[in-house]
C-alpha cells in the first residue's frame, strides 16, 4: 500500500529537479534568516544564488551536533518564536541538549512522513496502534502518534515504561501494531513470559522498531519471539524524528529516505569526501522543506550506504541499507573499525546465545582490550566446564574470524545486562581519553 | 540407578553462593551434596538436594541458570584404595568421567562418590557387573 501515491512514485528526473528547487530555496533562506548559516557560507566562499544544481550540494558546508550545541538552545532557528508551535530536545546526555522547533506546516509534513512510513510497513486505518516510544522532548512518541492519527489507526499513547501494563494494555485491547526500540520489542516478550504470557499469541503482527541501529540477525529473533514482522524505521530529532527514512513491508530491505524532504548523501567519515551510491560511509543530510529549524548537510553519524537500485515495492525513492552502526559507536580497537552491531550478529549466529550483550573495553598498558559479556541461559548452560569454555572459545573465534581482533567472553548469569526501555546502551568505554 | 543432580550458572561475584544457599533454605531445601568447579569468571554448583523439584523451581524463580543431570552414586567403604578400585573398575571398562565429588556417610563408615558419565547406563552396568553398590535417590537423600 502506498500512502501518496504521487509523490511516493515521483520520477526520478522529477523528483531531482523538485529536490534542485527545494535545496536551491532552502539555501537562500538560511543564508538570509540565521546568521551562522551566512557565517558558514561565506567562509566556505559560497553565495546561496550559486547552488543550482543537485551537485552544487557539495560546495556547501557540513552541520555538526556541536553546531547545534553552539547556538542553544535557539541560534539555528530559522523562524521566530512566534511561529514555532512544537520544541523537541535531545536526551543530552553527552552535553546540552539539541533542540529544534517545529512550524505549523513542519508537524504537517512530519505527519505526511510518517503516515507514509506507516503505511510502507503495513500498517492500515483498521490497526490498534500501540505506542511505546517515549512522549515528551524525545520526538518517538508524538512523531508516531500524529503519523498514527493521519493514517486512521486507533492510537494508544502508551509511551515508554511500565512494562507489566504494556502488556496488560497490550492483550486487553488487542493491539494490532507495535511501535519501540528493537530492544524495548525483546524485553517485552521476554517479560511477558516471565508473566507465563505468550506474547506470539498476542493480536499484534506488525512491529515499526527504530532509535537504535539493529543487526538482520536480530530482527529474525524479535520476528520470532514477538511473533511479528520487525520493521525498520529511520530518523532522528535533528532532521525530523522518526520518519524520515522507512523499510517498506514488500521488501523488507533498506530503508526509503523521503527524497521529496531530504536529501541524503554518503561522506566518508574521516576526509568528508563524498561517496559514490553504494558505498558505505557516513549519511548526510539536507533537509529541502524544513521551516523551523533547516539542516544543510547534517553529519547524522549514522554508517550506512544508499541502494539506488529500484525496489519492488514501486516507490522511486531511494534506500539506505540499516544502519550499521554510528560513527562515534564506532570503536577503534587495536587500530581495527568494530561496531557494536557487528558482534551482534556473531552472536545471533550461535544457536542458543542471548541477544542481549555488553562491550566493555579498557586497555591495559598500551594495548586496547576487548571484553564481550554474553549472557548464559538454559540452552546454552550446561554442568560441564569444559561446555562452558567452548562455547566462550567459539564467540572468541568467530569474532576474531570476522574483526581479526581478539577479544575475552565473559559468561554473565541470565538477565544481568541491562534491558533497554529507550535506546539499548552496548558499550562501556573505559580507556583513558 | 540414577541420581537426579541439579546444576546453576554463578557468577564469580560476592553473594551469589550464598544467594543460592538462601532462596534454597528458605523453601527447606536441605543440600545433600556439592561440589563447585570454579574457572576466572564463573562456576557451576552442582548440588545433590531432598528435593529437586522445588529447588529447581526456586532457582529459576530467583533467576538463576538452572539444568538437571543424572549422576551415579556409589558407595565405597572409607579406606585406603577404597577409590582406587572403583576407578579401576571404570578403567578397565574404558568408561569415561566427567567429573566427580565424594563425601563420607555419617554412620556407615562408607564414602560416597557422585559420577558423572558421558554414557550413563554403560557405566551403571558395568559397575553393576563387578558388584559395586550404586545408591538409589532415596537412599542418599535420606543418609
Amino acid at each position: 500500500m502506498i500512502w501518496n501515491d504521487e509523490f511516493e512514485r515521483l520520477p526520478r528526473e522529477a523528483l531531482e529537479s523538485l529536490q534542485a528547487k527545494r535545496l536551491q530555496q532552502v539555501a537562500e533562506r538560511v543564508y538570509a534568516t540565521v546568521p551562522f548559516y551566512k557565517q558558514q557560507f561565506d567562509k566556505a566562499g559560497v553565495k546561496p544564488e550559486k547552488i543550482k544544481s543537485l551537485d552544487d550540494l557539495r560546495r556547501l558546508p557540513f552541520t555538526l551536533k556541536q553546531d547545534m550545541r553552539d547556538n542553544y538552545p535557539y541560534g539555528l532557528f530559522a523562524k521566530p518564536l512566534d511561529q514555532i508551535v512544537r520544541i523537541h530536545a535531545s536526551s543530552g546526555t553527552t552535553g546540552k541538549p539539541t533542540v529544534v522547533g517545529y512550524t505549523k506546516r513542519d508537524i504537517e509534513n512530519w505527519t505526511e512522513l510518517m503516515a507514509r512510513s506507516f503505511t510502507a510497513a503495513g500498517a492500515n486505518r483498521g490497526d490498534i496502534l500501540h505506542n511505546a516510544y517515549g512522549y515528551g522532548l524525545f520526538t518517538g512518541g508524538l512523531g508516531a502518534h500524529y503519523g498514527a492519527e493521519k493514517i486512521g489507526a486507533s492510537v494508544i499513547p502508551m509511551s515508554g515504561g511500565n512494562t507489566k501494563k504494556q502488556l496488560m494494555i497490550m492483550q486487553d485491547f488487542g493491539s494490532t501494531v507495535l511501535t519501540c526500540t528493537p530492544s524495548y520489542s525483546l524485553y517485552l516478550a521476554e517479560a511477558a513470559a516471565e508473566e507465563g504470557l505468550d506474547i506470539r499469541k498476542f493480536k499484534l503482527r506488525i512491529g515499526i522498531l527504530g532509535a537504535e541501529p539493529w543487526s538482520e540477525k536480530l530482527r529474525n529473533e524479535i520476528e520470532e519471539k514477538v511473533g511479528i514482522k520487525a520493521i525498520d524505521i529511520y530518523g532522528l530529532s535533528e532532521i525530523l524524528g522518526p520518519g524520515v527514512g522507512v523499510e517498506c513491508i514488500e521488501a523488507q530491505s533498506g530503508l526509503h529516505i523521503w527524497e521529496d524532504h531530504f536529501i541524503p548523501e554518503i561522506i566518508d567519515p574521516i576526509s568528508g569526501e563524498s561517496l559514490p551510491d553504494g558505498e558505505q560511509g557516513e549519511l548526510v543530510i539536507t533537509t529541502i522543506t524544513k521551516e523551523g529549524i533547516p539542516m544543510i548537510r547534517y553529519r547524522t553519524r549514522d554508517i550506512t550506504r544508499i541502494i539506488a537500485e529500484p525496489c519492488i515495492c514501486g516507490r522511486t525513492h531511494r534506500r539506505l541499507e540499516r544502519m550499521c552502526g554510528r560513527s562515534d559507536d564506532m570503536l577503534i580497537i587495536r587500530g581495527v573499525n568494530v561496531y557494536p552491531s557487528q558482534i551482534e550478529s556473531v552472536l545471533m549466529d550461535i544457536e542458543g546465545v542471548e541477544p542481549h550483550y555488553m562491550l566493555i573495553v579498557d586497555r591495559e598498558g598500551t594495548l586496547d582490550t576487548l571484553e564481550v559479556q554474553v549472557e548464559v541461559n538454559e540452552q546454552t548452560f550446561s554442568d560441564e566446564i569444559k561446555v562452558l569454555q567452548g562455547l566462550s572459545r567459539r564467540i572468541e573465534k568467530e569474532i576474531k574470524d570476522l574483526l581479526g581482533i581478539s577479544c575475552r567472553i565473559r559468561l554473565v548469569e541470565p538477565k544481568t545486562i541491562a534491558r533497554s526501555e529507550g535506546k539499548a546502551q552496548r558499550v562501556i568505554d573505559n580507556r583513558p581519553k | 540407578m540414577k541420581v537426579e543432580q541439579i546444576s546453576i550458572f554463578i557468577e564469580n561475584k560476592s553473594g551469589r553462593l550464598a544467594e543460592v544457599a538462601r532462596v534454597l533454605g528458605e523453601k527447606g531445601v536441605n543440600i545433600r551434596a556439592l561440589s563447585l568447579a570454579d574457572t576466572s569468571d564463573f562456576g557451576i554448583l552442582r548440588l545433590l538436594v531432598d528435593n529437586t523439584d522445588i529447588a529447581q523451581t526456586t532457582l529459576k524463580e530467583n533467576g538463576f541458570t538452572v539444568n538437571k543431570t543424572e549422576v551415579v552414586a556409589v558407595e565405597v567403604p572409607d579406606e585406603p584404595g577404597g577409590l582406587c578400585n572403583i576407578l579401576q573398575v571404570l578403567d578397565d571398562a574404558q568408561v569415561n568421567v566427567e567429573y566427580m565429588y565424594a563425601f563420607v556417610e555419617r554412620n556407615a563408615g562408607n564414602a560416597v562418590i557422585i559420577f558423572r558419565f558421558d554414557d550413563v547406563d554403560n557405566a551403571i552396568a558395568v559397575l553393576n557387573e563387578k558388584g559395586v553398590s550404586i545408591l538409589s535417590g532415596e537412599k542418599l537423600y535420606s543418609l
